[in-house]
């Protein structure tokens, strides 16, 4: 800090002022069913003071991005991480950083003394501070929440794509979950090269895990059909429950004579029937 | 000039795609094929595009003119091969081919034609 009020509090009284911390943290905490023990954040807190005396001593005001802070940054960038695999909310994790607020003003009240111009300009630089710092946890809160959804959807993606052989010359692929664009793409493609790689004559795609169709959903299935039919293998879609049906209808979508079969046991006993059919020609 | 070559087998013609279409190529191959057809009096056309790797709209179009024309001229016409990359396009761009028969491999393409003028030929002996 530039006239170091700040780093000369710190370094006086930072074992009082973490230690009033650490108690508001464990107070706070009890209500938090117990996901992090009082060592662990006795020790969280403890690392946090140190860290930020060493950064206020050299660091110019309350400029985070500035290297001096770089310990400090990847210090709550760590917390943050860990209180996200706790499964803390971002409120939580929040005011880890804001509760420091309380027994440091305390401090730098004490150091000030009747001043109250100094005090005022200290307490407000001291906040400048703290702000920055929450706002950088949350930040990286969030960031870490993201990178947890990307990679369950990704995860998602590859799990609801199965392609089973269900017989000689017959694919089924079970569909679960509502299918938009980059779905059904990547649904369309693994499905049409299997058919290549086993020279299926029959693909059954059953809709019974979709929740929903709609005429964009229904738009997507009948590019799967057409593409499978232009590739010469046939398609058959079952798994329609009542409900669906009476949608498809109700909405006017033509399913340009697609086959269509309420369960995937008639859908593969047709299935059955025309490559038996086939077979009897050769 | 390249030429796409026009293999006669009987009474069927087999036509394989094996270079890259561009559109002076398809619009010869149009000519060709409707002429070979009517020469050899054939009674299926198989076209194989199974080393076609890319299509445009325009090449899309040709491929069900060709189909068409095959069917007008009284050779039934079928595509066999079409790789997942190319039917993904054909369906993006709305080609859809309505009317074009289609297999997965030569072999099946081949069943498939005979299967279809099997029923032809038995109205040909009823007349």
């Amino acid at each position: 800090m530039a006239d170091g009020t700040m780093s000369n509090v710190l370094k006086k009284s930072g074992k009082e002022i973490q230690a009033n911390w650490a108690k508001d943290l464990a107070n706070a905490q009890s209500s938090s069913r117990g996901r992090i023990s009082a060592a662990e954040l006795e020790q969280q807190s403890a690392e946090f003071i140190k860290l930020l005396t060493i950064a206020s001593e050299h660091a110019k005001a309350s400029d985070i991005a500035a290297p001096e802070f770089k310990l400090i940054r990847e210090f709550l960038e760590g917390i943050s991480r860990s209180r996200v695999a706790q499964g803390f909310s971002s409120e939580e994790t929040a005011s880890f950083i804001f509760s420091l607020k309380k027994p440091f003003f305390a401090a730098l009240r004490v150091e000030a003394g009747k001043d109250a111009d100094a005090l005022a300009d200290q307490v407000w630089r001291a906040t400048e501070l703290l702000d920055a710092l929450g706002l950088h946890t949350v930040k990286a809160y969030q960031k870490s929440r993201e990178d947890v959804i990307n990679r369950q959807q990704r995860e998602m993606l590859e799990l609801s794509t199965p392609v089973v052989k269900l017989w000689d010359g017959i694919l089924a692929l079970p569909m679960i979950g509502t299918l938009d664009s980059a779905r059904t793409q990547v649904v369309m493609e693994s499905l049409l090269q299997k058919v290549v790689e086993t020279g299926a004559q029959i693909a059954i795609l059953d809709i019974t895990g979709v929740p929903t169709v709609d005429t964009l959903v229904a738009q997507h299935l009948l590019k799967t059909v057409t593409a499978l039919r232009l590739m010469g293998a046939e398609c058959i879609i079952s798994g329609v429950r009542p409900q669906i049906a009476q949608t498809i209808v109700h909405l006017g979508v033509d399913l340009q004579g697609v086959t269509t079969k309420a369960n995937l046991a008639d859908a593969l006993a047709l299935a059955l029937k025309r490559t038996g059919s086939s077979l009897k020609a050769h | 000039m390249e030429k796409i070559p026009i293999l006669r087998m009987g009474e069927f013609l087999l036509v394989t795609i094996q270079i890259d279409m561009h559109d002076q190529l398809a619009l010869k191959l149009q000519d060709d094929l409707s002429n070979a057809i009517q020469k050899n009096a054939s009674k299926g056309v198989l076209i194989d595009i199974s080393s076609l790797e890319m299509v445009d709209s325009f090449i899309g179009r040709m491929v069900a003119d060709i189909s068409g024309m095959g069917k007008i001229l009284g050779a039934e016409t079928i595509l066999v091969g079409m790789q997942p990359a190319v039917a993904i396009t054909l369906v993006e761009l709305g080609l859809s081919l309505p009317g074009v028969a289609t297999a997965l491999d030569v072999e099946r393409g081949m069943a498939l034609l005979r299967r279809k003028i099997d029923a032809d030929g038995a109205d040909d002996f009823n007349r």
